[in-house]
């Protein structure tokens, strides 16, 4: 993020559209947002949340990569495609800041390289397996890609964030370090959502099924894994793992990486380290510190 | 979609939106989203270039058009099968009475302002509709569930009074940034381009000090054939030199003051300024509204838009003498940007760059999109539950800037109403007035209308009616009304449009305290904030945040949210930083107060983070259904 000397000043127009928000993280935050380039891989009614969200604050760009066609339950949970269209071309028209679009693919197949373009990557319904190595891959390149998940899971989300060596001396754990520490290590009253969002995804994993794709046929398997995975350490939490999309938590989620995000590029405030859990049950939005003590 | 048990309820609801601004784009589309089928919407505003971005349902080319109907016409294109009805009013207007909120099954908030706040919660109460509200300013914001016989009403909490200035401080002594503006604005703007009938304090001071030689108003009338720079400069002269050092003659007031120095044009500009654009800005040369302006500029601005606004063929030479100050005015927000500076330069404040100024001159609110949208992802939770009368979860959520126990977003279980709230429980007022001093016209606009909140009222004595909206006011004070009103009298006010009624008691008193009470009339038994004025009340915090804070109080809301979390509340946790210290601005001279802000802004979102206040005696509720 070399962006934001100075040297070049926002138009008038800028200045008139983002009066408000400049009110609130000032020009040179404003600056930096219109230089930086983000990328979204699978566009999930959350991940449509975020993209709003980042547009409106002023990103430079946003690349949008999808390797699934529009179902009936994606225009359900989505608002930047109209009933009608059955290509992503939709978000093309939407927005002049939304620039490229990479219909095919998968993320994790992608030359590192293709990383190097942006600032941001959220991953959006990703397998367990290509978080860690996604994740992993935007470790390795010199230049500091900030990498996000956000998962709204029926009535519960979580975002997980790692910017690497951002700043204040805070070190980001990956999300495979993160999820790989020994459950006993960690806090004693982590969000039971962490928990409970292994178990589904390991889950998912070992059934070979894709991000979501589970039912309350599986509860007994489920409820089996979590044993093994737990032992005590969490009751279950089932209901989070209806892969139906909830809106209301779509909208909170995408707010807060939205906000995350703007944190993380302009450098103004305090991001959250390292997760975030939204529960609609207990109403409670809680951040989590899930890395290895110093 | 909401969930299979949801769907049915939210399917067959019908649902009233107020405002389609900040919250209101973001909530519309969630509704959409969620699977809402019937829904209105109320807003009188029209779209602005600064609303867009965050508004995201608003486009450049929409600038000037109705909120409610680009909204629907916006959210039709990817929900073409529900039903959105717009509605481009005022919701305080007679057509939306209670049997237009009883169709609804649950009324929701996204509002910019407490009068309207205050009235959708009456007719909620009325129409027996739950409500839900909702708040923002930049990183923070609040939902709350109004439903009566279940929870407080919105007016249960108090509501902290705008906050106003001794006048005196404003036309003579100065000590902040904020007060020079105040000035610029409501003084020397008003003077020059507004309402000449207006009771106005520009010369509060000078004509006091010695008002024989100059006969004031002549100085600001222009003469037909006066050359606008000349009158520019005339104008300037007189209100930052003569003006000041006629101040300064009354040397009691410097005492303990750092004196001001009179700022005279001739010495500020070496040469005559001559050129003529639109915006002074332009016109100067000036681009940077980030950057602090000389005096030499400011002058320079100072005199430019004065001429600009009196230039004839100008669209503002029809409007001088009707004109308010608009923060949308880029001539407006450059001639108080300069007037202030230059006054502050006097005071030996440090000036501001037009963007700050305009912020402080505008009230402008404070707003991103994430907030918006989470807030709103918030309302329709709510809603849900509400439409479900799942009423042991209902939450007042917080949303914070810093975590709070580990929390951005923090859920409180809500109140229980007051028993003291007028609005919600049949409580009486007491009013103290001198019956022989108070006129019956100030009753109504400043009691009735203002403290009260009622749009339409009319007032009774027994089965006398004393006033109905819409009847001329005479000078009349109470003890000479043709049904004179005396110690002991009980009124009873009513708004038929808010169904609301409360009896007041009045009882005579002689004298008032001329700073604290200068209206004389004092008005008990209902719940207004204390007065932030010892630095410890500090209960200005909520709606006075975004309302009428100053800008230098802003970085202290969040800070000030003292939210307990779940069902236990602990005083301890209440965070103790709270104060807002209000200097203390009186210097002995009796002063009126003056009110701090005129303009609604036109943006939405006003936050209501309390600050704690709302723990002293409040009760969580015991016992739902």
């Amino acid at each position: 993020m070399e962006a934001g000397d100075g040297e070049e000043e926002l138009t008038a127009q800028e200045t008139a559209v983002y009066d408000r928000q400049i009110r609130v993280w000032g020009v040179d935050a404003q600056k930096r947002l219109s230089k930086s380039h983000v990328l979204v891989s699978r566009i999930t009614g959350a991940a449509v949340e975020f993209c709003k969200n980042v547009v409106l604050a002023g990103v430079g760009s946003v690349t949008l990569m999808d390797d699934r066609t529009v179902t009936e339950d994606a225009i359900q949970a989505n608002f930047l495609i109209p009933p009608d269209e059955n290509k992503w071309k939709a978000p093309l028209r939407n927005s002049a800041v939304i620039q490229r679009v990479q219909p095919n693919g998968d993320l994790a197949d992608f030359e590192e390289e293709f990383f190097d373009k942006f600032d941001v990557i959220v991953v959006s319904s990703c397998s367990l397996a290509n978080k860690k190595k996604i994740n992993n891959r935007c470790r390795r390149r010199p230049k500091r890609t900030a990498f996000y998940t956000i998962d709204c899971r029926g009535s519960c989300g979580e975002i997980f964030t790692d910017l690497q060596d951002y700043t204040y001396g805070q070190k980001y754990p990956s999300f495979e370090e993160a999820i790989s520490l020994s459950w006993r290590s960690l806090p004693k009253k982590v969000a039971k959502l962490f928990f409970a969002l292994r178990v589904i995804e390991n889950f998912e994993q070992s059934a070979g099924r894709k991000h979501g794709e589970i039912s309350m046929s599986d509860l007994p398997d489920v409820l089996t894994l979590q044993k093994q995975l737990c032992e005590a350490q969490c009751s279950g939490t089932f209901a989070c793992s209806r892969c139906s999309k909830h809106p209301p938590v779509c909208a909170i989620l995408g707010g807060i990486l939205g906000q995350e995000v703007i944190k993380g590029i302009s450098g103004k405030g305090d991001p959250v380290k390292n997760f975030f859990f939204f529960d609609t049950t207990d109403g409670k939005g809680i951040i989590e510190d899930i890395s290895a003590a110093d | 979609m909401a969930s299979e048990q949801q769907l049915p309820v939210v399917k067959g609801a019908r649902v009233l939106m107020v405002g389609a601004g900040g919250i209101g784009c973001e909530l519309l589309k969630t509704l959409a989203l969620s699977g809402f089928e019937d829904i209105h919407i109320v807003d009188m505003d029209t779209i602005e270039v600064s609303n867009l971005n965050r508004q995201f349902l608003f486009r450049q080319h929409h600038v000037g058009q109705s909120k409610a109907k680009v909204a629907r016409d916006a959210v039709l294109k990817f929900r073409p099968h529900i039903s959105i009805t717009p509605h481009h009013a005022n919701v305080k207007s007679p057509e939306f009475n209670v049997d237009f909120f009883k169709q609804f099954n649950v009324v929701l908030n996204g509002l910019d302002n407490l009068d309207a706040r205050r009235h959708v919660n009456r007719l909620c109460l009325a129409a027996e509709v739950p409500l839900v509200e909702s708040g923002t300013t930049g990183f923070l914001g609040q939902v709350t569930v109004h439903v009566k016989g279940k929870t407080e009403c919105y007016e249960c909490q108090p509501k902290p009074a705008p906050k106003t200035y001794p006048v005196c401080t404003i036309t003579s002594t100065p000590s902040k940034f904020v007060h020079c503006i105040v000035w610029a604005k409501e003084l020397l703007f008003a003077k020059l381009f507004g309402d000449k009938n207006q009771d106005n304090d520009l010369n509060a001071r000078s004509s006091h000090s010695d008002s024989s030689t100059d006969p004031i108003e002549d100085i600001f009338e222009r003469r037909l054939d006066e050359d606008p720079e000349q009158y520019g400069r005339k104008i300037y002269d007189h209100v930052f030199g003569y003006n000041i050092e006629s101040a300064l003659a009354n040397k009691e007031t410097w005492k303990n003051r750092n004196m001001p120095k009179p700022i005279y044009s001739r010495d500020v500009l070496l040469n005559k300024t001559d050129s003529s654009v639109v915006s002074a800005m332009t016109s100067l040369g000036l681009k940077n509204s980030q950057e602090i302006w000389s005096l030499v500029d400011n002058t320079r601005v100072f005199l430019e838009s004065l001429k600009l606004f009196m230039r004839k063929g100008k669209r503002y030479i029809h409007d001088i003498g009707n004109l308010v100050f608009d923060k949308d005015d880029q001539l407006a927000v450059e001639f108080v940007t300069a007037a202030a500076n230059i006054r502050a330069s006097s005071f030996g404040i440090p000036p501001h760059s037009l963007f700050e100024a305009k912020g402080i001159a505008g009230n402008i609110v404070h707003a991103v999109a994430t907030t918006n949208a989470i807030i709103a992802g918030l309302i329709v939770i709510e809603a849900i539950k509400v439409l479900q009368n799942d009423a042991r979860n209902y939450r007042m959520t917080y949303c914070v800037e810093h975590p709070l126990r580990k929390m951005l977003l923090m859920p409180v279980e809500p109140f229980e109403r007051s028993k003291s709230c007028y609005v919600c429980s049949e409580t009486a007022l007491l009013l103290e007035v001198n019956i022989h001093k108070t006129k019956l016209k100030d009753f109504i606009e400043k009691i009735v209308k203002r403290k009260l909140g009622m749009n339409c009222p009319m007032v009774m004595q027994g089965s006398t009616l004393i006033y109905e909206e819409g009847d001329d006011l005479e000078d009349d004070v109470f003890a000479q009304l043709p049904a004179p009103i005396t110690s002991g009298t009980i009124l009873m006010v009513e708004d038929l449009q808010q169904e609301l009624s409360c009896n007041i008691n009045v009882k005579h008193r002689d004298v008032f305290d001329e700073e604290k009470e200068h209206d004389q009339m004092v008005l008990t038994g209902w719940t207004p904030a204390p007065p932030a004025e010892d630095g410890v009340g500090a209960t200005n915090g909520g709606e006075a945040a975004a309302d009428v804070r100053e800008p230098d109080e802003v970085a202290t809301a969040p800070e000030r949210s003292a939210v307990v979390v779940g069902n236990k509340r602990k005083l301890s946790e209440i965070s103790a930083d709270s104060s807002v210290q209000r200097e203390n601005e009186n210097d002995g001279v009796s002063c009126k107060e003056m009110p701090a802000e005129v303009v609604d802004d036109g943006e939405d979102d006003l936050v209501m983070l309390d600050d704690g206040a709302w723990e002293v005696g409040k009760k969580p509720r015991s016992s739902l259904q």
